[in-house]
């Protein structure tokens, strides 16, 4: 395994990455199978909610992967700040659309879950609120990185606002939360942390590792893309150089 | 210099066509324009009415962010400020306090007057007024941030806003709290206040910082 700051070479990443990554994609296909099996055939429906608790099997990872990603962008945001990490800036730039896409699964598969459960598509619950103020965070963040023509820029600013929201987060999780109490009683159906059933944790569990295989997968891949762009871009920046035109991009600095 | 700063935002603000006259008046267009939304049912209009003030004002607070660094980047003025090695933070929040003095301040005042077309009362008036006067600051200078973050760049006022909203929520919110626990006797009145006031006075704490590192690595 080579380390982190080895790793900061984008040649040496793309070879690392070019040898884990199908196996990385085996072992997301296989815990997928596994964990979809468990979770839809093995692990009981629920007494209550009968089999429309099995969504819990996608939702709840995606959930937990939404709000992991956005670590993993402010610790590359601190990377690209403090130690000029050149690859924590690919990193978080490539996690930041597979960040929306879990939050938005979280979100979707919630509010398929909550149609049978609370008669409604969405409620204002503390829970979803927040995770639709992170979504939009992400859309956010997604449209500064795009604004800017010179990705390493792009890096740079698009950092510090991820660490303006890393401060953020937690205040407005905890501002809604107050907000929400106030506003309408706690009244609604959720499944109690620990004091879940193993039968139901196992598949859980399985389908948490699956959704970090594919998160990885994904980013590896999505990385990889983003390189090879920013090569490409800087080839077509020196060969307009070389041969004196202005191109349209340079033009637009 | 920051006062020197403040001054100039304040008098450019204040100038023909400045953002401050624009701001009030958008402040005053939202509020008209909800009742048509709603309907002109006044007790409808006298709960709702705190909410809608600080929605407008929360609104109104994000327009002109959009030159409060913008300019200064593009005809070389920021250039200038780090070259003199000044405090860049003391600059971004100069231009904050300018700011907010020019559009956050008639803002509140203009609030209670508004309240009297939404027929509040006059501790609702007073109320709003207070949670503005304390709140408004937080929302200029988180505002300031989205303005560093989004300096020189075409469209760059409405990203800002874009990503500026969701960072507002805890503002907004513990705003609306605290004016509806100053009206109706059973809810919390003093927490949301002082949890308010310590959302402002870490904005001022970190807003500037975080402006004046966006600013600083927009240059390089």
């Amino acid at each position: 395994m080579p380390t982190l700051t080895e790793l900061a070479n984008p040649t040496r990443f793309l070879a690392f990455s070019a040898r884990v990554q199908p196996w990385l994609w085996a072992l997301a296909v296989a815990l997928f199978a596994i964990g979809l099996y468990l979770s839809l055939f093995v692990a009981p429906a629920d007494y209550q909610q009968g089999d429309s608790v099995r969504i819990m099997y996608v939702h709840v990872p995606a959930a937990i992967l939404a709000i992991g990603c956005y670590l993993l962008m402010a610790i590359a945001a601190l990377g690209t700040l403090v130690w000029r990490h050149p690859l924590a800036d690919v990193a978080a730039r490539s996690a930041a659309p597979l960040g929306a896409a879990f939050t938005f699964l979280g979100l979707v598969t919630g509010s398929i879950w909550g149609k049978p459960m609370w008669g409604a598509w969405w409620v204002w619950d503390a829970r979803l609120t927040s995770f639709l103020v992170l979504f939009i965070m992400y859309l956010g963040l997604i449209a500064l990185w795009r604004a800017f023509d010179d990705p390493a820029r792009a890096g740079r600013v698009a950092a510090i606002l991820v660490l303006v929201g890393t401060i953020n987060i937690p205040i407005i999780k905890f501002s809604v939360e107050w907000w929400n109490t106030l506003h309408q009683p706690a009244s609604i159906l959720r499944i109690g942390g620990p004091s879940i059933h193993p039968t139901m944790l196992y598949p859980l569990l399985v389908m948490l590792a699956a959704f970090a295989a594919l998160f990885a997968s994904l980013l590896f891949t999505t990385m990889r893309a983003e390189i090879y762009r920013r090569r490409i871009r800087a080839a077509e920046m020196m060969a307009a150089q070389s041969m004196g035109i202005h191109t349209r991009s340079a033009e637009a600095v | 210099m920051f006062l020197g700063v403040t001054g100039q935002t304040l008098r450019l603000g204040v100038r023909a066509g400045g953002s401050a006259i624009v701001g009030l008046i958008f402040f005053l267009a939202v509020v008209t324009v909800i009742p048509f939304g709603v309907g002109p049912d006044l007790k409808l209009l006298a709960r709702i009415g705190p909410a809608v003030l600080w929605i407008a004002a929360l609104l109104a607070s994000l327009l002109g962010l959009e030159r409060l660094f913008g300019a200064d980047r593009e005809d070389g003025t920021l250039d200038l400020v780090i070259v003199s090695g000044e405090p860049l933070v003391l600059y971004a929040l100069g231009r904050a306090a300018g700011h907010w003095i020019a559009t956050g301040l008639p803002i509140v005042i203009a609030a209670p007057v508004l309240g009297l077309l939404l027929d509040l009362k006059p501790r609702a008036m007073g109320a709003v007024a207070l949670t503005l006067f304390v709140g408004s600051p937080a929302l200029t200078l988180i505002g300031s941030v989205g303005a560093a973050l989004t300096a020189g760049l075409p469209r760059g006022g409405l990203l800002s806003a874009v990503l500026v909203l969701p960072l507002t929520v805890p503002v907004l919110i513990f705003g609306v709290l605290a004016t509806y626990g100053a009206i109706s006797e059973p809810e919390p009145f003093l927490s949301p206040l002082l949890l308010l006031c310590s959302l402002a006075l870490g904005s001022l704490a970190l807003a500037p910082v975080a402006a004046a590192v966006a600013l600083k690595l927009s240059l390089e």
